[in-house]
């Protein structure tokens, strides 16, 4: 029996390698064949097929920035309140900690549509950088919190304990002891975040919408990375090559933040906790 | 090691050893938790500059009864205190009572060496900013070398404290308290994790600064409370009531040498605990 599970579970994580493995393998491949690094500088035209993706890698990062900065405040802030600042069996907080778990099950098109009646209608911020990051703030919040509050809660009592024993401010305990120790967890949260805004498609559809011009404004339209490999590859006969080549870029990208933030991070770390 | 290097050691005469003014009065303290007590009524005062050693079984409320001193025991869950504790006449549980200020006034060690995740410098630093001490460096450095860890931290003053041994750690949270300049010292079973050197260098500690400081300690190590104590409470577990309470009390020669109660004396011959 024992040997069985073991065979079993070697079975199926060689069968997802292999998968993974062959759509890296295929992305790589066909975009090494094409590159050139003019891809990444000049505007696209005849629709994406021709041309490269300056302006949709600028607005990519905008809608990034822009959510990042709205998710990480209240993100923190949010967490922080869970648990620091209420009582984990109360009711009413049990009742919040639920639905931020519901909110970050809930499907990405429902937020492109909640987004696009709230941000783009309501507020009149229409088809933006804008609407598109907040709208992506939203998505991610649950998923950060949730991270976050994790990092909180693995902070050890007695921290807490010598901290108040010292006579220490909550506050000061908070910002020097806290955050500082729950930072790889944060980074975590933040990683995820990131990698839940650059997957996203349906979403932006509704919310950033997909003009493919270099944007001017945080109100201006702006198509993302994602949603451009979705129009090649869907609505743009002769646009696969191009798709190949801009998911090469969004894979690059995503490997290369996340391995800049945990070098980063793990160098600080030790030098400054070391446990 | 001779003794006359550490003349304190083995002190066991009947002559009251420094001020008899009481600086924490504690009047009818009682402490539970849900439902269970871990002391009923306890009565006492902590005289002024001595070391006044706790001793007694485990589970007898010794732990919980320092910490109530300093109100720590409002951190813990479902606690519950009653009566009342006087420090330097005022009660403690007065609305008036600044509560970070009791707490860098009555300063406390625990059982664990717990340096906060910090560098070992900011371990005191931070304490001291917290509470806007000035020339917070020079501080921090002297407290240092009042626990005699300066010579072997100074060339590594900002890398993590956590890096230390468990005895530097012990002092390092030592270092921490009293560069807060506290009027008393709470020590939660300080050496029940060290060795037998840190525990010497710590009781040497202890007699350095005794007379500055008012001293508190929780000990289950009876040696250590015959070496460091001027003044000695029995804590016991009592059976009808089913929580913890004071035995006798009294100076250290008065438990060690004639002990008027049989249980105490037994404990303290090593003939049962």
């Amino acid at each position: 029996m024992e040997s069985l599970t073991k065979w079993l579970s070697w079975l199926f994580g060689l069968v997802l390698i292999i998968i993974l493995g062959y759509i890296l393998g295929d992305i790589v491949l066909v975009s090494l064949k094409h590159f050139s690094w003019n891809f990444l500088l000049e505007s696209p035209y005849s629709a994406g097929r021709k041309g490269g993706i300056f302006p949709i890698i600028i607005s990519t990062l905008l809608i990034l920035c822009i959510s990042l900065l709205a998710v990480i405040p209240i993100g923190l802030t949010s967490a922080l309140f869970l648990t620091e600042y209420s009582d984990r069996n109360n009711k009413s907080i049990i009742f919040i900690r639920k639905s931020i778990e519901i909110l970050s099950a809930v499907p990405s098109i429902v937020f492109g549509l909640f987004g696009n009646a709230v941000f783009s209608v309501y507020l009149g911020f229409g088809f933006s950088i804008l609407s598109g990051g907040l709208t992506l703030a939203i998505m991610a919040l649950p998923l950060f919190i949730t991270t976050a509050e994790k990092g909180f809660r693995s902070v050890p009592t007695n921290y807490r304990l010598v901290a108040s024993s010292l006579g220490m401010s909550k506050f000061t305990m908070i910002i020097s002891i806290i955050v500082p120790y729950a930072l790889p967890s944060i980074f975590v949260g933040i990683i995820l975040s990131i990698g839940r805004a650059l997957a996203e498609t349906a979403a932006l559809i509704f919310t950033s919408g997909y003009v493919d011009r270099m944007p001017e404004s945080f109100f201006d339209s702006g198509r993302s990375l994602s949603i451009h490999i979705y129009d090649l590859s869907m609505n743009v006969p002769g646009g696969d090559v191009n798709a190949y080549k801009t998911s090469f870029v969004l894979i690059v990208l995503i490997l290369t933040t996340n391995a800049l933030i945990n070098t980063v991070l793990n160098n600080w770390y030790k030098k400054r906790i070391a446990l | 090691m001779s003794l006359s290097k550490y003349p304190w050691k083995g002190k066991l005469s009947d002559e009251e050893c420094c001020e008899t003014s009481s600086i924490i009065s504690v009047k009818n303290l009682s402490l539970s938790y849900d439902e269970k007590k871990a002391f009923n009524e306890i009565s006492l005062e902590i005289n002024r500059g001595c070391v006044t050693g706790i001793i007694g079984p485990s589970g007898c409320g010794k732990s919980s009864f320092i910490h109530c001193l300093n109100r720590m025991t409002e951190l813990y869950s479902n606690t519950q205190v009653k009566g009342d504790i006087h420090f330097n006449g005022t009660s403690i549980f007065d609305i008036r009572v600044n509560l970070l200020e009791l707490r860098k006034d009555i300063g406390i060690v625990f059982q664990e060496p717990t340096p906060l995740p910090l560098s070992i410098i900011s371990n005191i630093e931070l304490p001291l900013k917290e509470h806007k001490f000035n020339n917070v460096q020079d501080r921090a450095v002297q407290a240092l070398k009042d626990v005699g860890l300066w010579n072997e931290v100074k060339d590594k003053l900002k890398t993590p404290a956590n890096n230390l041994s468990g005895g530097q750690k012990q002092r390092l949270c030592i270092a921490r308290t009293i560069a807060l300049e506290p009027k008393v010292i709470l020590m939660d079973e300080p050496c029940s994790s060290l060795d037998p050197i840190s525990t010497d260098r710590i009781e040497e500690l202890i007699h350095g600064i005794k007379g500055k400081y008012t001293i508190l300690i929780v000990t289950h190590n009876l040696a250590q409370a015959r070496r460091v104590c001027d003044y000695i409470f029995a804590f016991w577990y009592d059976e009808t009531s089913s929580c913890g309470q004071i035995l006798e009390s009294g100076t250290c020669a008065e438990i060690f040498q004639h002990s008027q109660n049989k249980i105490i004396r037994d404990y303290v011959g090593g003939i049962k605990g």
